[in-house]
């Protein structure tokens, strides 16, 4: 690792040659996670839950509408971080 | 077995923790770290099951303890991390902080072992307080911070207190059994429990108080308060419905405040009110299977945060930095350090095969098998939402933008302890029949079914495109995010220095109105019977004489009319 630092590269993991294949398997492996819903059968305890990619939507859908509630608050309740010391 | 041979595994560490001062000045530090956490793990597994050593106390008779599965759980577990934590701590100079730690860790083990509400409530208090001294050896900033946490845990204590001991008056007995909250007593109590575990209203003096202890500090302070209360509240109030709103208020604000922090440590508070959310959840549910998920639950959440508060302790200790925006791309340099958190955030994100999964999936299981549906609907958004402050602590430290730092990783021993964590962490997730066998309830339940798993990653990678795609929106600030603690540090103050201010006044005018009169009462008596009053001045021998004979020639005159 070192010789790569010598060479003035940095460590292989944040080259961007190396991000872009993470980028290319983490695209895939959301692809393959859908796509596995056609061979896995749901146990659907309240109907809503067996919908086709159940995980999926619901996990993007409940982070971005927590990140949006959480910018609201946000707004309303940032202080600068020396808030408390003067 | 006889009950004679039974010692309080707990005693074992507190009064490890007292001498270790004394035993720091020997060199024997070190030893007691080691030794005596292991000791006690013997201990709390020797007893046979509902074996009790009691002693009598004031009239009462005081069940040390009482042996059963829940108490061992999480004695096991607070064992766990005093070995561990000892481990990690071996280099911290400051020994007063590892004598109060160990003294805590014993009085949180004596609470999983009480039998009754009495000993419950003296290992409680004992708890406070060394839990109160081990955030003072945090520093200048601690000393404010451990003041406010005393304050509210002295007022969760007076509440357990005085229902403890409306309990006792009203049923006559001491015994730490199921109750309901039918009463005012059991409602106090209820209460001095919650604020212990983090709940509302009162939940800020866990991030506020936390975060400022020692990098060993908090490895400490994240295993006990909270889930002593968890265990109390598992023994005690089990299928108490108003616990399933509490439990999803915690949840929530622990991740949106998560969300905003920009300081690791108090992401990583904010982190372990949500994951106690889950927990009181469970037990307001109630079934078996929900205080099974609970108890589990408690027990890798220890684990994965103690690897956490590890790994961030680390690098603080490196680095002396704490926050998103001063830190980023360590990996490079900390590459051990940068895979335990990454295993901790993934344990505690529930990913398949590691310890998270297998706890959290027995309390949305349960609430399925119940057929609430709100309640299960919740926890799957909430198990998504949790991913957000998870990922973030090892995305900004060890990933992200490059900081320039190069902190090296840490030595062998608190490498080894992470190491440690982390084997866990994996080998509990991979193996979960280790830990389902120590529930107090018979486990029926396989996690890994393909539908689970499918569905689980499903949510938790969904979860983390949201997370890359909104990180320019989520850009970390230098700034803190307004809680309740804003009530007792600003109008609180405030508050009462305007009292303070105005009781000066009333006093002042009061002390002038007393004097005043006073003062008019003595000048009054003064001009009558003072030197120069008509009553108290000297007179001279003629005036008497001349009076006297006044008096002699009346008393002459009226015997001339008889």
């Amino acid at each position: 690792m070192s010789k790569d630092r010598e060479r003035g590269e940095d460590y292989w993991l944040a080259r961007p040659a190396t991000i872009g294949l993470l980028k290319k398997l983490f695209i895939a492996a959301l692809v393959l996670l859908v796509l596995a819903d056609f061979t896995v059968e749901h146990h659907s305890y309240f109907g809503i839950d067996g919908t086709f990619g159940f995980g999926a939507w619901v996990g993007f859908v409940t982070c971005m509408a927590l990140i949006a509630v959480a910018k609201m608050f946000g707004t309303l309740l940032k202080r600068p971080d020396s808030y408390y010391d003067n | 077995m006889t009950t004679s041979l039974i010692i309080p595994p707990g005693l074992v560490l507190i009064l490890g923790g007292l001498l270790m001062p004394l035993l720091a000045r020997v060199g024997l530090r070190s030893l007691v770290l080691i030794v005596l956490p292991v000791v006690t793990l013997w201990l709390v597994w020797t007893p046979p099951l509902g074996a009790t050593l009691t002693t009598p106390f004031l009239g009462f008779e005081l069940i040390l303890v009482q042996t059963s599965e829940l108490a061992r759980v999480f004695a096991t577990v607070f064992s766990l991390m005093g070995f561990l934590g000892g481990l990690f701590a071996l280099r911290q100079q400051n020994t007063l902080e590892l004598a109060a730690a160990f003294v805590y860790a014993g009085s949180a083990i004596s609470v999983a072992m009480a039998g009754d509400l009495i000993t419950v409530f003296i290992f409680w208090e004992v708890m406070a307080i060394a839990s109160t001294v081990v955030i003072w050896c945090g520093g200048a900033k601690a000393r404010p911070a451990g003041m406010r946490y005393a304050a509210i845990h002295m007022l969760g204590g007076a509440l357990l207190m005085a229902g403890i001991a409306g309990e006792i008056a009203a049923t006559g007995s001491t015994a730490f059994t199921a109750m309901d909250t039918s009463t005012v007593p059991r409602m106090l109590i209820l209460a001095g429990i919650l604020i212990n575990a983090g709940a509302p209203p009162l939940s800020a003096w866990l991030p506020d108080a936390y975060p400022e202890s020692s990098w060993t500090g908090m490895v400490f302070l994240s295993a006990f308060t909270t889930k002593v209360a968890v265990f109390v509240l598992l023994r005690g109030f089990p299928g108490t419905e108003i616990l399933i709103p509490i439990g999803f208020v915690m949840v929530f604000y622990g991740i949106i405040y998560a969300i905003l922090e920009n300081d690791v440590r108090r992401i990583l508070a904010y982190s372990i009110v949500n994951q106690v959310g889950f927990m009181v959840i469970a037990i307001g549910i109630g079934t078996e299977m929900a205080l099974n998920g609970a108890a589990a639950h408690a027990f890798v959440h220890i684990i994965y945060k103690a690897l956490l508060l590890m790994a961030t302790g680390s690098v603080l200790l490196a680095t002396g930095k704490r926050k998103c925006t001063e830190l980023g791309g360590l990996f490079r340099s900390m590459p051990l350090t940068a895979v335990c958190c990454i295993i901790g955030a993934l344990s505690i994100s529930a990913f398949p095969w590691t310890s998270g999964f297998i706890a959290k999936s027995l309390i949305s299981g349960a609430a399925a098998k119940e057929h609430m549906e709100t309640v299960y609907l919740l926890l799957v958004v909430a198990s998504a939402g949790v991913l957000l402050p998870d990922i973030k602590v090892p995305w900004f430290v060890f990933f992200h933008k490059d900081s320039g730092l190069r902190p090296k990783d840490p030595p062998w021993n608190m490498g080894l302890a992470m190491i440690i964590l982390s084997i866990f962490c994996v080998g509990i997730g991979v193996f979960p029949a280790a830990l389902y066998g120590m529930l107090p309830y018979p486990v029926d339940y396989e996690p890994y079914t393909p539908d689970h798993i499918v569905y689980q990653l499903q949510l938790l990678l969904f979860g983390a495109l949201a997370f890359y795609l909104t990180l320019g929106w989520l850009k970390q600030t230098n700034t803190i995010t307004l809680d309740v603690d804003w009530l007792w540090r600003r109008p609180g103050p405030a508050i009462a220095a305007f009292l303070d201010r105005f009781a000066g006044y009333t006093w002042e005018w009061f002390v002038d109105l007393v004097t005043a009169t006073a003062m008019r009462l003595y000048r009054l008596v003064h001009s009558h019977h003072g030197p120069q009053g008509i009553f108290g001045r000297t007179w001279p021998t003629g005036t008497m004489a001349f009076w006297t004979t006044v008096m002699l020639g009346a008393v002459v005159i009226m015997s001339y009319f008889q």
